[in-house]
């Protein structure tokens, strides 16, 4: 079947972008397809490859890109909810003016027109926040 | 237009936080007005606390931070007009229909008459509702 | 049917009884994250998830409910355990999924 993901909090502060990343997981293994994960509001930080978490504990961040190169996921973050919270990829930053981004592998920018999609194309869509 | 593939799936939002206090509210709103371009088949849902996203007279002048409430104003506009509202979520707050923003759209097929975009729903009319739905987005 | 998933305490919001109140016959809901919390034998919501379970079927994440010290035997009786595999095939059994955040 064909899946829909939204996170809607960031990584660590919440457990939803784990809970979503366990469910995506187990969804792929099972041969159901994800359509998009769509991140929202603080779920747009998940894409940022410029976390350090401690040796020991889960790489939230690496961890969603390493998924979106295995199974050619679409991981895609809201320009909105990104802006807003200072999560820039090359283009937006030279539009903005500002002197780097932070966007990580496999993680892409677009409009919220994209969640729509992911609404009207998947059969289910499951929505992981606070 | 945007790219929807001509299909017309019924959508419904589910606001159950309170303004101002988080973003979820006005963040919800930016999909909703996003989503219209798509002209899927929607419908707004507010419960608990999210009753309190229709307060009229909402004045944000002492806390600096953008007052969005008139954007409910405009949904109407965007052929948004099917708002519904907890009937006991607005009562336990001591709030009633009078306490909400006068939501209206203009009825096309009605000679374009003003007509009331909000319904107060009970438990069982929302939970219909709801089981009518192929996607719901929750904020 | 509509599988509602449900990941907040019910002690801390009241997403579990608002869920609940609107939640039809024949639906299922999955409890999670925080709210596997609401799943445990003897607190308040007890009577309310029994009473529940006339109508609705509960199934709460087992690798969550453990996570918090909890175990199968700390369960309300009748609450359904899954693990993620179970959580995928309850949102392809379901015709909607609805989370109350």
């Amino acid at each position: 079947m064909k899946l829909g993901i939204m996170v809607s909090e960031g990584p660590y502060q919440h457990q939803a972008s784990d809970s979503a990343y366990n469910f995506t997981k187990a969804a792929l293994e099972k041969g159901h397809e994800i359509f998009r994960v769509f991140f929202y509001h603080d779920g747009v930080n998940n894409a940022t490859r410029l976390t350090v978490p401690p040796q020991d504990d889960r790489n939230i961040v690496n961890r969603w890109s390493e998924l979106a190169k295995q199974y050619d996921l679409d991981l895609v973050v809201c320009i909105a909810a990104a802006q807003r919270r200072g999560l820039l990829d090359e283009n937006e930053a030279k539009r903005n003016g500002k002197d780097a981004n932070n966007i990580a592998e496999g993680f892409r920018i677009s409009g919220l027109g994209q969640l729509i999609e992911a609404g009207i194309q998947s059969e289910r869509l499951v929505v992981f926040g606070d | 237009m945007e790219e929807g593939g001509g299909v017309t799936k019924k959508f419904l939002y589910v606001n159950r936080k309170a303004p101002y206090g988080s973003i979820y509210a006005l963040e919800s709103l930016e999909v909703v007005l996003i989503g219209a371009a798509f002209e899927q088949d929607v419908s707004l849902a507010f419960i608990d606390d999210g009753v309190y996203q229709l307060k009229k007279n909402q004045s944000t002048d002492g806390i600096g931070m953008k007052n969005f409430s008139p954007t409910y104003n405009a949904l109407g506009d965007y052929d948004i007009n099917k708002i519904y509202v907890d009937k006991d979520s607005l009562e336990q707050r001591g709030l009633s229909l009078d306490d909400l923003m006068n939501l209206t759209y203009e009825d096309e097929n009605d000679n374009y008459a003003e007509k009331p975009s909000i319904s107060l729903v009970n438990s069982e009319e929302l939970a219909a509702l709801m089981e009518q739905q192929d996607v719901v987005l929750s904020f | 049917m509509t599988l509602h998933i449900v990941n907040k305490s019910p002690f801390e919001t009241n997403s579990l009884e608002t869920c609940l109140r609107l939640a039809r016959s024949g639906h299922c809901v999955l409890l999670f994250e925080d709210g596997v919390y609401g799943a445990s034998k003897g607190t308040r919501f007890e009577a309310l998830l029994t009473e529940a379970m006339q109508n609705c079927k509960i199934h709460v994440l087992l690798p969550d409910f453990e996570a918090r010290g909890m175990k199968a035997d700390n369960l309300i009786a009748g609450i359904e355990t899954v693990d993620y595999l179970g959580f995928v095939d309850l949102v392809t059994a379901s015709e909607r999924v609805q989370s109350w955040l």
